[in-house]
C-alpha cells in the first residue's frame, strides 16, 4: 500500500503544489488521479518515486518511509511511464525495454530474455525488437513503455498521462490493454490523467483533485458519478454524469421481453404475422441479428437482407451494465433493444423503461444500505 | 611549374612529416576532448559555470595561433622548440571549441529522456555515461569535425617556428623559391584534413546508427 500522510510539496518559488494530501493507494488495484490542469497531479505522482522531494509529511511505500534508502534502488522498483512514452531515442526496443534489469545487473541475456517475454505481453511484434523507437508509431511507443516500465515485475507502476498523445481510437485500445494486462497481473497502479472519461474507465478508485493540490474526492468512479461531494467534482465530472453513471450499475435482474424475429429467408406474409407493432427483427442462422425489417414496407418477396434497416448496440446480457441496455433500447429503430448472449446470437428484448425502472430499484437498493 | 620527380625523392622526408604532422594534430583532439567533457558537462549544469567557461573559451579561440606558440615556452618552462608546445596550445583551441559544443550538445537532450532514465533508477554518472553522452554524439561529433581541420591546418603555423609537420614544406619551399615544395606541403594538408573529416562522418553515422531513422518503416 502508499500512503500519503498529510504530504506537502512547496517549491523553492513558493508554488504550493500539494497541500497535506492524505490519501491511501490500495494494492492491486489501479488508483487515478485526477483534476484540471495544475492541480497538483504530476507531483503527486513524482514524489512516490522521489522524483520530486516532498517537503512535508510522509510517503510510506508498505509501512516504511520512501526517503529512509536510496533513490534510485527505489526507482529500480517502481515502473514508470510518462505521456511520450521518454523512450531512449538511442536504443532498439529491445534494449529499451530491457534497461530496468539492466540496471539492477541482471546480465543481458536474461534481461533480453525478459524483454522479449514483455514484448509479447503487450502486443508488440517480435520484429520491432531491433527497431528504434522513431521507427514505431505513438501507440507503439506507449506500448513499448509499458514493457520497459513492467520489465523488472515491480509491484508498483506509476503512469503520468501515458496515453494523451495518442488519437481516440489507439487511446481506447491502450485503455483497454491495460485493463486486460491488469486483470493479469494485479499491480498497484497510480494512474494521472486530466480526462474524467478515462478516470472513470481505468479507475477502481479515483482521487480528484482541485488546484492547489487539495482532494477534492476519493471514491469508486460510479460513486462519484453518481454522488459528487460538491460543485466542484460535479462540474468536474461533467455533463452526462447520470447517463455515464449507469455504466457502473450492473444489469443483473433487468427483464429481457420476448423478440420477435425470423429468418433471413422469411416471406412477407411470414414477415406480417411474425411482427410486433410494425417490426422484426431478421436473424442469420447462427441467430445473429441482421436488421429490422418495418411492416409497412412493400413486402412482396422474401425479405432482401440487403434492404434491411440497420439495428442499434446490442446489448450483452452477460458483460455489459445498464448503461448498455439503455443505450442499446435507445438506438434501436424499433425501439426495442436487442440482447444478445456471450456468442451474439439474440436472446430477446430490452426497454428502455425497464432500464430506468431497474435504475430507481438499483438506487433504493443503496440508500438502504 | 611542378616537378614531379621531387616527390620520389623527397619521399623519405614526406612521410616522417606526415605522420608528424597528424600525431600534433590529433593528440590535442583526443586531449581537448577529454578536457572538454566535463567541462561542458559543468557547464550544462550550471548556468554560471556556462557564464564563465562559455565566453573564457570563446576569448582563448581568437588568440593567435603564432602568439600561443611563442607565449608557451615561458609560460611552460619548455624550450621554443619543443613540439609539446604546438600540442598545448592545439589542445587549448580544441578544448575551447569543444566546451561549447559539448554544453550545447547536452542541453539538447530531451529533458523527458533524461527523466526518464533518472526514473528507472539510473544514478547520475552511469545516466551520463549510457544515456546523455551518447544522446549528444551527433552534435559533438559536428564539433569534434572542426576541431579536427582546424588543428591539422593549424600545425602547418609551427613550421614558422622550426617545428615539425608539413608545413616545414611550405616554409622551406618559400624560402628556397621551390614551387613543389609548396605545392607538396599545402596538397597533403588539404588531402589530410578531407581524409580525417569523411573518416570522422562515418565515424559518426556508425556509433549514432539512431539518427535519421525515423521517416523510414513507419
Ligand atoms: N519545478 C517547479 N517549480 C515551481 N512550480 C512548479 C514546478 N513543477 C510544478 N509546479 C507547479 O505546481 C503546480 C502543480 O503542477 P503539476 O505538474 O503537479 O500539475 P498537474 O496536475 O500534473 O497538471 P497537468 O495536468 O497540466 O499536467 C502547478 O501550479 C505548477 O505550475
Ligand atoms: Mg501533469
Amino acid at each position: 500500500m502508499i500512503e500519503f500522510r498529510g504530504v506537502t510539496k512547496r517549491f523553492p518559488d513558493g508554488t504550493v503544489a500539494v497541500d497535506a494530501l492524505d490519501l491511501a493507494v490500495e494494492d492491486g488495484k489501479i488508483t487515478v488521479f485526477v483534476g484540471p490542469s495544475g492541480c497538483g497531479k504530476t507531483t503527486s505522482l513524482r514524489m512516490i518515486n522521489r522524483m520530486v522531494e516532498l517537503t512535508g509529511g510522509t510517503i510510506l511505500i508498505d509501512g516504511s518511509d520512501i526517503m529512509a534508502g536510496d533513490a534510485a534502488q527505489l526507482r529500480r522498483g517502481i515502473g514508470y511511464v510518462i505521456q511520450q512514452s521518454g523512450l531512449f531515442p538511442h536504443r532498439s526496443i529491445l534494449d529499451n525495454v530491457a534497461t530496468v534489469p539492466l540496471l539492477l545487473g541482471w546480465g543481458k541475456r536474461k534481461a533480453r530474455e525478459r524483454a522479449t517475454e514483455l514484448m509479447e505481453l503487450v502486443g508488440l511484434s517480435p520484429e520491432m525488437a531491433q527497431r528504434y523507437p522513431a521507427q514505431l508509431s505513438g501507440g507503439q511507443q506507449q506500448r513499448v513503455g509499458v514493457a520497459r516500465a513492467l520489465a523488472a515485475d515491480p509491484p508498483i507502476l506509476l503512469m503520468d498521462e501515458p496515453f494523451s498523445a495518442v488519437d481516440p481510437v489507439v487511446r481506447e485500445n491502450l485503455q483497454d490493454e491495460l485493463l486486460r494486462l491488469q486483470s493479469e497481473l494485479g499491480k498497484t497502479i497510480v494512474f494521472v490523467t486530466h480526462d474524467i472519461d478515462e478516470a472513470v474507465k481505468l479507475g477502481d478508485k479515483v482521487a480528484v483533485f482541485r488546484t492547489g493540490g487539495l482532494l477534492a474526492q476519493y471514491d469508486e468512479p460510479g460513486h462519484l458519478l453518481a454522488r459528487p461531494a460538491d460543485d466542484f467534482v460535479d462540474g468536474f465530472v461533467g455533463r452526462d454524469r447520470g447517463y455515464r453513471g449507469l455504466g457502473f450499475l450492473s444489469a443483473n435482474g433487468l427483464p429481457v421481453g420476448e423478440l420477435s424475429t425470423v429468418g433471413s429467408g422469411a416471406t412477407g406474409d411470414q414477415v406480417r404475422e411474425a411482427a410486433r407493432d410494425g417490426w422484426t427483427l431478421v436473424v442469420s442462422d447462427a441467430g445473429h441479428p441482421l436488421g429490422w425489417v418495418q411492416v409497412g414496407q412493400a413486402l412482396s418477396g422474401p425479405v432482401d437482407t440487403d434492404a434491411l434497416i440497420a439495428g442499434g448496440s446490442l446489448y450483452d446480457t452477460e458483460a455489459d451494465s445498464l448503461r448498455g441496455a439503455l443505450d442499446a433500447a435507445l438506438s434501436s429503430p424499433s425501439g426495442l433493444g436487442v440482447a444478445v448472449d456471450a456468442s451474439g446470437a439474440v436472446v430477446g428484448s430490452v426497454r428502455a423503461a425497464d432500464v430506468l425502472a431497474a435504475l430507481a430499484t438499483a438506487r433504493r437498493d443503496e440508500a438502504a444500505a | 611549374m611542378i616537378d614531379w620527380s621531387w616527390f620520389p625523392t623527397n619521399a623519405e622526408r614526406l612521410v616522417p612529416a606526415l605522420g608528424a604532422h597528424l600525431l600534433l594534430a590529433l593528440l590535442p583532439v583526443v586531449i581537448g576532448l577529454i578536457v572538454a567533457i566535463p567541462l561542458g558537462w559543468v557547464a550544462n549544469r550550471s548556468r554560471p559555470a556556462r557564464a564563465v567557461l562559455v565566453p573564457v573559451a570563446g576569448l582563448l579561440y581568437t588568440i593567435p595561433s603564432l602568439v600561443l606558440f611563442i607565449l608557451l615556452p615561458g609560460i611552460l618552462g619548455t624550450q621554443i622548440l619543443d613540439p609539446v608546445n604546438v600540442v598545448v596550445a592545439l589542445s587549448v583551441y580544441t578544448v575551447a571549441l569543444l566546451v561549447r559544443s559539448v554544453a550545447d550538445a547536452l542541453a539538447a537532450v530531451p529533458g523527458m529522456v533524461v527523466a526518464a532514465a533518472t526514473a528507472m533508477g539510473y544514478r547520475p554518472a552511469r545516466r551520463f555515461a549510457q544515456v546523455e553522452l551518447p544522446l549528444s554524439l551527433p552534435v559533438l561529433i559536428a564539433g569534434l569535425r572542426v576541431a579536427t581541420v582546424t588543428n591539422i591546418s593549424l600545425v602547418s603555423v609551427g613550421a614558422l617556428i622550426g617545428i615539425g609537420g608539413l608545413g616545414y614544406f611550405i616554409t622551406d619551399g618559400f624560402g628556397r623559391g621551390n614551387t613543389t615544395s609548396i605545392f607538396a606541403g599545402v596538397i597533403l594538408i588539404v588531402v589530410l584534413a578531407l581524409v580525417f573529416d569523411a573518416l570522422l562522418v562515418l565515424i559518426g553515422r556508425l556509433v549514432t546508427p539512431w539518427v535519421g531513422v525515423g521517416r523510414k518503416a513507419r
